[in-house]
């Protein structure tokens, strides 16, 4: 209990406009049976956070739906469990402008009354565009030892060629020493992953120099400004590590499911279970005929034709002579027989009818919109 | 304070189902799994919480470890409730005495207690070891109109079964005139699924004048229905028509297994309008390799297939290695088949481990049995296990 989670659903909503038209990034769906907060939320739950507020932005029905009351997270508790903390405008100050909040500095101004409340001494902060499993014990012990003010969970790696970053460096003693965006980077680098701890205390004390100054950036008037003044650490992150930066990164990190060690590295932790709403959904049935190979499947579907190297989701159904290659089809997607999908993602509830002949390419899949008849 | 319910389910849940052998050494045959994902109790269940019964009494007695983990407070089946929901009735021990449950009717009368809290005009009675989808609140409606003290749901066998089950013979208006419990020579073909419906005063009355009765063995079936009738009630035969089955024994478990698969399969566990509810395992998805086959099977989240499976059922979290072969099989959960062995017209129970290159069972054509695993059965490399084998500990 000496953590609390914080969750922004909202911030990276651009980075893949065709999934959150009508949705957060944060209930964008991934891998057969989840959406993307899981990954946040199981993390801090498999951590031992039991208190977890939730910032919301527009769009965000699709969200409150997921997540219920918390109870499949384990977190539909009397103290604690999920608090939703939707926008929030003040019916004196900024009255006239009568904007929601538009950076993650503002957002976080709204939920200062949620940390006064709070008796815990560390925040975890996460956002939604991070698929990632990990336990955020370790980072909190070394935020601890170190008397960091703010712990930054990096990653080593080598991102896609023009993939947006935030590269974060640091010195041989794990001390930041620089922080900033990129639209693409070569080579391997120190990447932010957007997880952070931060003292409390710190944290509301910022907030309060940056209320009283007007700052709008957490990044540049916050982290960039007290770079080699305050205690900045970085915490480096070994596990499985994708980030969904546009559509083609999402096409991308969906089929990298179909990789064992990154399956393992993600759902075969023990201990640390990727929770889900429960959907209460029968097992999949293959019939005869189906043909199905190199792909993950969720539960409820009826498989009759042929599926190749596929992500499908819950309650698929693929006719008949059908074949899906190369294709994510979100919850409820019905292919009818005959139908050919090549590099296609559907949405929700999508209807591809008898005999189409559908196809996108690698880095630009085709999308059909949610509940769409094609 | 109770708020009075009109119906309180009363279930039954405490047999051992010794004709399941290995599969009932460690779990009450309610809480053996099916289907995948489920376990037998979950139709019961879930039939309760879409029939609009919200409180349910759960009567164990036979190794319920496992049942009453599974069961916990009902949040699965959405039965965890201020007023009702469910409860886990044990046997206890009294002021005056402390008894096992002796009968099915004796488990009743020792929680008349529990019923009356709820102050309801009727009580359903179920057994939680059949594998069905059923409106209780039809019946209810049936057992009002028609004026009953009791009413017996009745499905209809073929004649050459009818003489393992208790066999009501009705009038045309649907009372019952005669009971008989596995006649030799039936009459009729309307056997009793073993679900009443009491009105809640006649089944109390029945209930103690059966406990006095020092020669009854305390058995709905045995005593309190050919007393009632005996003695003149209304009681009523409730038709139902559907699939049902009782999965006592080894092999009617298998073959309602095999009712899920198939070209239209008879039992149908993804119909929206009735859902069955089951606590979730919370797997990643099911991944099927490059060269893997899979025919005409049910498969769990969290199975990883390489190899080939044929006509099965698989629970959550199998894993079939490359070259390894399954046909015909119910794999229930947590198995791990290694590459290249093979299973064959099986049940293998949770968390079975089969070596690598090892045989178990035969193909179904030319077996002896079905071959049965229990829990947690390891099975060494390259070993063979024989057609109808039933092995509960190696």
């Amino acid at each position: 209990m000496t953590a609390v989670g914080l969750i922004f659903s909202n911030i990276h909503d651009n980075n893949i406009p065709e999934l959150t038209r009508q949705r957060t990034i944060g209930s964008v769906p991934y891998g057969g049976r989840y959406r993307l907060i899981d990954f946040a939320l199981s993390s801090m739950v498999n951590s031992g956070i039991s208190k977890i507020g939730i910032v919301t932005h527009n769009n965000y029905q699709s969200l409150l739906d997921h997540l219920g009351n918390g109870k499949d997270w384990d977190l539909a508790r009397r103290a604690g469990g999920i608090k939703i903390l939707p926008p929030y405008i003040s019916s004196f100050e900024n009255a006239a402008s009568n904007k929601y909040y538009s950076s993650r500095l503002e957002a976080l101004m709204g939920t200062v009354n949620f940390f006064n409340r709070c008796k815990e001494d560390y925040v975890v902060m996460s956002d939604c565009d991070v698929i990632c499993n990990i336990d955020l014990n370790d980072v909190i012990e070394q935020h601890i030892k170190t008397e960091a003010d703010i712990t930054f969970v990096t990653k080593l790696t080598t991102p896609a060629k023009h993939e947006a970053v935030t590269v974060a460096s640091a010195d041989e003693n794990g001390n930041l020493v620089d922080f900033y965006d990129s639209k693409s980077v070569d080579g391997e680098h120190r990447i932010y992953i957007n997880i952070m701890v931060v003292k409390r205390s710190y944290l509301l004390n910022i907030l309060d120099i940056a209320i009283g100054r007007g700052y709008s950036s957490f990044k540049r008037d916050i982290i960039q400004k007290n770079i080699g003044v305050e205690n900045y650490k970085i915490y480096d992150y070994k596990g499985c590590y994708a980030h969904i930066g546009s559509m083609e990164g999402y096409f991308d990190c969906s089929m990298r499911l179909l990789d064992r060690n990154m399956r393992e590295q993600l759902f075969g932790i023990k201990n640390f279970p990727v929770l889900t709403k429960i959907r209460n959904s029968a097992p999949t049935r293959y019939c005869n005929g189906a043909q199905v190979t190199n792909s993950v499947v969720a539960e409820g579907c009826v498989i009759e034709g042929t599926v190749e190297d596929s992500i499908i989701f819950r309650g698929v159904h693929v006719g008949k002579g059908a074949v899906v290659k190369n294709s994510v089809l979100f919850q409820d997607t019905y292919v009818c027989p005959g139908a050919q999908l090549n590099c296609v993602i559907t949405d929700k509830n999508v209807m591809v009818k008898d005999k189409r002949v559908l196809s996108g390419c690698e880095n630009m899949p085709f999308y059909i919109g949610k509940n769409r008849s094609v | 304070m109770f708020k009075k319910k009109e119906c309180v389910a009363m279930l039954l849940a405490g047999g051992q189902g010794s004709r399941l052998y290995a599969l009932t050494t460690k779990t009450a045959k309610p809480a053996v799994p099916f289907g995948g994902k489920y376990r037998i109790i979950d139709f019961t269940l879930s039939n309760c919480i879409n029939s609009g019964i919200d409180t349910v009494g759960v009567l164990t007695q036979y190794q319920p470890l496992v049942l009453n983990e599974y069961i916990g407070n009902g949040q699965p089946w959405d039965l965890d409730r201020a007023n009702g929901g469910v409860s886990v009735l044990p046997p206890y021990q009294g002021k005056k005495s402390a008894d096992w449950y002796k009968g099915t009717a004796n488990a009743i009368y020792q929680n008349l207690q529990f019923i009356n809290r709820y102050d309801p005009d009727y009580v359903l009675i179920l057994s939680g070891d059949h594998i069905y989808k059923m409106d209780y609140d039809k019946m209810l409606r049936h057992h009002k109109a028609m004026g009953a003290d009791c009413t017996i749901a009745v499905i209809d066998v073929p004649i050459e079964e009818a003489s393992r089950f208790g066999i009501m013979s009705t009038n045309p208006d649907g009372t019952i005139y005669k009971f008989s419990e596995k006649p030799k020579n039936p009459d009729s073909t309307s056997a009793s699924m073993g679900i009443y419906i009491f009105n809640k005063d006649k089944l109390q009355k029945y209930l103690t004048e059966d406990e006095e009765d020092e020669a009854s063995s305390n058995d709905f079936g045995k005593n309190i229905i050919p007393k009632m009738l005996a003695a003149g009630e209304k009681m009523v035969a409730y038709p139902f028509e559907g699939y049902w089955k009782d999965v006592g024994t080894i092999s009617s478990l298998w073959e309602a297994n095999m009712d899920l698969i198939g070209k239209d399969p008879v039992l149908d566990l993804g119909d929206p309008d009735w859902r069955i509810f089951s606590k979730n395992q919370s797997g990643g998805p099911q991944f099927v390799a490059r060269g893997a086959r899979i025919e005409n099977c049910y498969i769990t989240d969290g199975c990883e297939i390489y190899g080939t499976v044929i006509n099965s059922v698989l629970g959550s979290g199998v894993k079939v290695g490359h070259g390894a072969y399954v046909k015909d099989s119910v794999l229930m959960g947590d198995t791990d088949i290694a590459p290249g062995a093979t299973v064959n017209y099986s049940i293998l129970d949770t968390g079975v481990t089969v070596g690598a290159g090892a045989t178990v069972g035969a193909a179904k054509e030319k077996a002896k049995g079905i071959t049965v695993l229990g829990e947690d059965v390891c099975v060494s490399s390259g070993a063979t296990v024989e057609d109808g084998a039933i092995i509960s500990e190696m």
